[in-house]
């Protein structure tokens, strides 16, 4: 490898422990890449006017959050030295839960918000009929572990949480939606 | 109203993503009058989540058609300045919320279209719409499945909530043959792989409502003559109203920001 392809990967490497560190704002217990949000970094030479590209791909179509963090994203590339950095916001494919990390969903736990069980293959999931009165697959509650819990609200806080509550511990908890 | 309006360049494209852009809207903006209304805390954030989703959607789809027409108008345009007739939604989805009942069946009507369109969207020759759809997709899933919990819940649950059900069909159903009659606007895009024709979505849309409806214990309302024509522009007395609320901010305050 030539010291020039070197500097670029060690310069690629730094860039993603950069956004490592970049926090959801609506769930600040993980990064942006422990969500998955960040697909690719391309580090440019000097020659072609330097900086950095990165790709997001938003979690929900309408997601406040997408903003702030292309935003938060961008200030800490440029506060690492990293300017001129242009962000691109990539739909397809979309974002799925399944696109979390370990370390993302351990997080997520040890945060209380339950992670998201897999994601059903593209069309599969049960929509009408079968899928109305059967009851959803158990969660488990991230505060003491038990699965006996059932769905307070479909939807929660935030665009990518629904609302549960332990019939153990009986604590309430959020539980991320699989998309 | 102190901003004018802006005029649009019409074209097959554009229209087929107004009417899609638009459906999504008005919708979001008939959803988010439940905030802080709806019957339980619950439903109060489901309505303004889906409409979240909704807006987000409308955001994209406007923008795309913005673009296509070339003239650069951005979203907020689109979604703001236009008078009533360049609205292409088609009339059900402006109809005022009425109770909860009403709001669930529609959600239920609505949302297995849209379902439905987004899924044939996805292998759209347009890759920015495949790429919108895609995502919104998922979120047209969820919330198909959400109005059919309701809608089995209340249908099959006491007689008033059966007998509201009922009602609700009985209004809203009529306004479902005009998004299922084609005019060159599918023609044009169906022809250029752009999109499907909407009445090539009728067959699924009929089976998974009749699945729905039995379930519920619902009967399917008879036909009627009656043809909305909010598709075309030409829309119901709620609309103008309806717009009234949704542009006085942004006509009032050019260009306002949070």
């Amino acid at each position: 490898m030539t010291p020039v392809a070197d500097l670029r990967d060690e310069r690629l490497r730094t860039a993603w422990r950069v956004l490592d560190d970049v926090l959801d704002p609506e769930v600040p217990a993980v990064s942006v890449c422990d969500l998955g949000i960040v697909r690719d970094i391309r580090v440019r030479d000097a020659a072609d006017g330097g900086g950095v590209e990165v790709v997001l791909t938003p979690t929900y179509s309408g997601c406040p959050a997408t903003e702030v963090i292309e935003a938060a994203v961008v200030a800490a590339l440029v506060a690492a030295g990293f300017g001129p950095v242009q962000v691109r916001l990539q739909r397809a494919p979309a974002w799925s839960s399944d696109w979390i990390s370990e370390a993302g969903r351990r997080k997520l736990r040890e945060y209380g918000i339950a992670p998201p069980g897999e994601c059903a293959p593209d069309g599969a999931r049960p929509i009408r009929l079968v899928g109305i009165r059967q009851p959803a697959p158990a969660i488990a509650c991230p505060r003491c572990g038990d699965t006996r819990t059932e769905r307070l609200s479909a939807f929660g806080s935030t665009a990518c949480k629904a609302l549960y509550r332990c019939l153990a511990c009986r604590e309430p908890f959020e539980y991320f939606k699989p998309i | 109203m102190t901003t004018a309006s802006i005029q649009l360049v019409r074209a097959p494209r554009v229209d087929y993503l107004l009417r899609l852009g638009d459906t999504c809207l008005i919708l979001s903006h008939r959803l988010s009058e439940w905030c802080g209304h709806a019957p339980i805390l619950e439903e109060d954030i489901a309505m303004t989540n889906t409409a979240l989703d909704l807006v987000g959607q409308a955001r994209a789809v406007l923008t795309h058609a913005g673009t296509i027409e070339g003239r650069g108008h951005d979203e907020d345009q689109l979604a703001f300045l236009r008078d009533e007739r360049d609205y292409l939604n088609p009339t059900l989805v402006e109809l005022p919320r009425g109770d909860f009942a009403f709001t669930v069946v529609r959600n239920a009507m609505v949302s297995t279209f849209l379902k439905l369109l987004w899924s044939r969207l996805r292998s759209s020759c347009d890759s920015e719409l495949a790429g919108i759809a895609e995502k919104a997709l998922k979120e047209a899933r969820y919330h198909q499945t959400h109005a059919f919990e309701w809608v089995v819940r209340l249908g099959d649950g006491t007689d008033e909530s059966n007998r509201r059900c009922r009602e609700a069909l009985a209004d809203l159903w009529r306004f479902m043959p005009e998004w299922f009659e084609d005019d060159e606007v599918d023609r044009v895009v169906r022809a250029e792989g752009f999109g499907p024709a909407w009445s090539e979505l009728e067959p699924a849309w009929r089976d998974e409502m009749q699945g729905l409806l039995a379930e519920a214990g619902l009967a399917e309302p008879a036909g009627v003559a009656f043809r909305s024509t909010g598709r075309t522009g030409v829309h119901s007395e709620h609309m103008g109203y309806l717009l009234a609320t949704m542009q006085t901010l942004p006509r009032s305050f050019p260009g306002g920001v949070w």
